[in-house]
């Protein structure tokens, strides 16, 4: 077991390396000159003295290789270089705005999956019943509103008519409860839909046939055995998703004025402000790869067979 | 004839619903300058925020612009672009997928290594960088959405690619001397293209839903051009004393994306072919 984990440790490494060499060729191939872009950015009208001596500051006047060695070493170090705009690291930018994010993300994980779990596992086991039905409609339409427009409707409904929550701004837990709703809206519809479609397989396996024929109590087999195992596809899928929670983030965080790096990441775009750019598609990037590892290693705790099948392959 | 045809519209009620709405979607697309009561982008301000009435049937903006004309109009760009970033995504996809399972060997470690690494950005945040880059705009978010998307196809058709390789017909037109672009043609083409369909029905979906977020966030089309998203990026201000401005147009994009998705869905299942 420790041997597969410490393989699919190591197999993030190039999908890493080629990551920053997509951003990298990304920043390279565009027409914005970098030297040009920070004084555009500082509202400075540059001379062509000026902008040499920026480029040679940001050794744009090397090779291209030497200049991804160079990028690449200090990614390593969580250096991503100064913000355009405000001077400051821009590591020191998200991580004072991470804390809103992780709330928010966090929020929305828990919603998605108190309410997914209950309605996907009754509705895969009771199939074609009501609870089917609505588990259905709402995965269908969960995958469908656009979130941006969820977001207004919740304020419109619950802030202007009912005024019941806040309609921006952070402070206290009511102010987390528009923002995290609209943004577990779609993770509710995939995670339902996976969990039943999950449990519907499940039935069919000869484990649950085998517990039913030694006598074991129905919801024993159903709580125990058949929901440990159906959860499985829905953890990958709260893996893989975890991207898109990150770009949902960006667009609730845009309706709800909610201040984490987010907003930072679209004040950045419209700035051209580009280290904040890349290191935040960069972090994301490995964000969302370090979580897909801690997913895989949470599945091979909960179903025993993965690690089994990984070590017949050894 | 009739009874089969009977029989069809029943077992199939969900794809026949959705490809009528399609349709009239379509028909709307393109007639929209003879059906708009009123020019899209027309400035009225002492018209400004009013109420339906039968000039305006879902009144008017801030700026006096007929909403329902700009809504109409907005499906012309909405769907339109989709289609443009699902039939480029497309053909590079076919292209790129065809040459690496039909090729193998490095040429496809080349190209399914370069895919995993596009991959591994999650979708919507790699377009978000793209066009932090290159400047935000109506031709980056396109490209950027192209960009993301060429590759699902890509992996799909060579996966199809490398099991039809096996098949004996291939192997007979080989050994019968066709050449390799004819082989592609008349064999490999044709193969994969209705599953590509289904495919390229949700994904339809998909490029509606992200282009309207881009231009809702500001960074595709731009005012005064009418697009779902920008329309309700400009009428969220207005959503205390005219929301009617903000829900029009999301119940469009959820309208056309519910019929994609559904469409896609229903078709996948009756020819069993997998999602990404």
């Amino acid at each position: 077991m420790s041997t597969y984990v410490l393989k699919r440790i190591i197999t993030i490494v190039p999908i890493f390396l080629l990551t920053t060499l997509l951003t990298f060729g990304m920043i390279n191939l565009s027409p914005v000159d970098p030297a040009e872009a920070y004084f555009a950015a500082a509202h400075i009208q540059a001379t062509d003295e000026m902008l040499e001596q920026k480029r040679h500051e940001f050794g744009l006047d090397q090779p291209l290789f030497i200049q991804y060695v160079n990028a690449l070493i200090k990614i390593c170090q969580f250096d991503f270089g100064i913000s355009y705009v405000t001077n400051k690291p821009v590591w020191e930018e998200i991580s004072s705005r991470m804390p809103a994010t992780i709330q928010l993300t966090i929020g929305s994980l828990l919603i998605a999956i108190l309410v997914s779990v209950p309605i996907g596992f009754l509705a895969g086991i009771k199939k074609n019943s009501g609870i089917d039905h609505f588990s259905r409609f709402l995965s269908f339409i969960g995958a469908s509103i656009p979130s941006f427009w969820l977001g207004y409707l919740f304020i419109f409904f619950f802030s202007v008519k009912l005024d019941l929550f806040p309609v921006e701004g952070t402070g206290t837990w009511k102010h987390l409860i528009l923002p995290s709703v609209t943004l577990a809206f779609p993770l509710i519809a995939l995670y339902t839909r996976l969990l039943r479609a999950s449990v519907l397989e499940n039935l069919q396996e000869s484990y649950v046939l085998f517990a039913r024929t030694r006598g074991i109590h129905e919801k024993i087999i159903m709580g125990k055995h058949v929901l440990r195992i159906a959860i499985s596809p829905m953890i990958t899928g709260l893996g893989m998703n975890l991207g898109n929670l990150m770009t949902g983030a960006v667009i609730v965080e845009a309706v709800f004025s909610w201040p984490g790096f987010g907003r930072l990441f679209i004040d950045a775009i419209f700035n051209r402000d580009v280290p904040v750019i890349q290191g935040y598609v960069l972090l994301a990037a490995g964000l969302f790869l370090i979580s897909n590892l801690i997913v895989d290693l949470i599945q091979l705790y909960i179903d025993p067979r993965i690690s089994r099948k990984e070590r017949q392959y050894q | 004839m009739k009874a089969k045809l009977r029989d069809i519209l029943k077992s199939q009620k969900v794809i026949v619903i959705c490809s009528l709405i399609l349709c009239v979607l379509f028909l709307i697309t393109i007639f929209a300058p003879w059906i708009a009561p009123n020019e899209p982008i027309a400035v009225n301000l002492t018209h400004k925020l009013q109420q339906p009435s039968l000039d305006y049937p879902l009144g008017t903006d801030h700026l006096g612009r007929c909403t329902f004309s700009r809504i109409l109009y907005g499906a012309r760009i909405s769907i339109g672009f989709a289609m443009l970033i699902f039939i480029s995504a497309l053909s590079i996809g076919l292209i790129i997928g065809i040459i690496a399972g039909y090729k193998g060997g490095w040429v496809d470690q080349l190209l399914m290594r370069f895919g995993d690494g596009l991959m591994a950005i999650p979708s919507l945040l790699f377009v978000l960088g793209f066009v932090g880059i290159w400047g935000a705009g109506l031709k980056q978010v396109i490209l950027g959405l192209i960009l993301v998307q060429w590759v699902y196809y890509a992996r799909v058709i060579r996966g199809m690619v490398l099991s039809l390789k096996e098949q004996n017909y291939i192997t007979a037109a080989i050994i019968s001397g066709s050449s390799t672009w004819t082989i592609m043609k008349k064999h490999i083409i044709p193969n994969v293209l209705p599953s590509l369909a289904v495919m390229g029905t949700l994904e339809m979906g998909w490029a509606i839903m992200n282009l309207s977020s881009m231009s809702f966030l500001g960074l595709g089309v731009q005012p005064p051009i009418p697009e779902w998203g920008a329309m309700i990026h400009e009428g969220k201000s207005y959503i205390r004393t005219h929301p009617a401005l903000m829900i029009y147009p999301g119940l469009m994009i959820m309208l056309v994306v519910v019929t994609f998705n559904l469409l896609g869905e229903s078709l996948s299942e009756r020819f069993g072919v997998k999602r990404r």
